[in-house]
């Protein structure tokens, strides 16, 4: 970042009583430069573009999990397996749908996000 | 050529076995000392100078602090700051395992899913812990979302349970994948290196060379999504969305 600015020196160059208003200073000129920086917005969307793979499976593991367990259990033979299989599927599509309208994903997220889709 | 997957196997260093436990220190566990060591070293040591203006180092600690502070803050509000020590210690944990990972002949422990899945089971214990001691009962409206008519109930709250108890699965699942899936491409391509001779070989060191730069970016990623889906949670179990 700031190469020349002294990065360790023992003795403070300026008193302290003037800092706040040099803080002041220095934060007015830096602050219409950088409004909000695009850094984190990349990764946001990065990280959302990260998740939402997974989510969809991992509710169907747990859905065929019970379900085939349910089923050695009670020896119902398919039954809970294909009920459990259909509600693990909708409560994967109720955690894609959920994730990505809890990160607030956009259009131009979505495009930006496509190269880095592979979960 | 070597085994791409050999590089996860589990050794043993130290035997240790307690009333028949195999309680042994293995790689894996020599690299999640290293690495609580390093955490503990890098924030001791840069914090140590407390400059009003920060050097380099105290600039990288404060940074990292203000990163988790900002990610609760924004997910969670000001009732997540007390569990601000266990956020930033999940972050720093997973973040130094995967850095620590990326150095060849060391050990990735995130690339093994129970690992992940322990932390992961840990994170969604703690929080229906948390929600259930806040809320008591109320707790279990999660399950039901306001304004749902009741001939929907009973269709909708195995899903809503279901889509509950995927979240450990998913955490850790996600952690896990990524990390190992990285790691074998890097071994696969590594080891068509020196088969390929001089003129070929080229072709993949580069592709390994522009892997590893992804897979710094993976382990970042990996942490701040393991840890704001974490707040995620929490601030589900505190507000009840």
């Amino acid at each position: 970042m700031n190469e020349g600015e002294a990065p360790k020196s023992p003795e403070k160059p300026k008193p302290l009583e003037d800092f706040e208003a040099r803080l002041r200073e220095a934060k007015a000129e830096i602050q219409p430069a950088a409004p909000n920086g695009p850094a984190k917005e990349t990764i946001t969307g990065l990280g959302a573009a990260l998740r939402i793979g997974t989510e969809l499976v991992a509710a169907l593991v747990v859905g065929v999990g019970i379900g085939y367990m349910l089923d050695n259990w009670l020896e119902t033979a398919p039954w809970f397996l294909v009920l459990f299989f259909f509600l693990g599927a909708a409560a994967g599509i109720l955690n894609v749908y959920r994730a990505a309208s809890s990160i607030g994903l956009t259009e131009t997220d979505v495009k930006q996000d496509k190269n880095y889709g592979e979960d | 050529m070597a085994n791409p997957l050999q590089q996860f196997t589990i050794n043993t260093l130290v035997p240790i076995k307690i009333g028949g436990i195999d309680a042994s220190l293995t790689n894996s566990g020599l690299f999640m000392v290293l690495t609580v060591a390093a955490i503990t070293v890098f924030l001791t040591l840069s914090m140590r100078g407390r400059a009003l203006v920060p050097g380099r180092w105290q600039s990288m600690a404060e940074l990292s602090y203000e990163f988790i502070a900002g990610m609760l803050r924004d997910n969670v509000g000001s009732e997540g700051r007390r569990y601000f020590p266990f956020v930033f210690s999940l972050f720093m944990f997973i973040l130094f395992a995967n850095l620590i990972g990326l150095i060849p002949y060391s050990f990735t422990f995130t690339s093994h899913i129970i690992v992940t899945f322990s932390m992961a089971i840990f994170v969604f214990l703690g929080v229906t812990v948390i929600g259930i001691i806040r809320h008591r009962l109320r707790f279990f409206t999660l399950f039901l979302p306001s304004g749902v008519p009741m001939v929907m109930a009973p269709l909708l709250i195995p899903i809503e349970i279901l889509s509950y108890l995927s979240r450990p699965v998913s955490l850790s699942i996600r952690l896990f994948a990524n990390m190992m899936a990285g790691h074998t491409m890097l071994k696969v391509f590594a080891g068509f290196v020196v088969p390929l001779g001089f003129f070929g070989g080229w072709a993949p060191l580069g592709v390994d060379v522009a892997l590893t730069a992804f897979e710094f970016l993976v382990a970042f990623l990996q942490a701040y999504v393991f840890t704001i889906l974490t707040c995620l949670y929490l601030n589900d179990a505190i507000h009840l969305h």
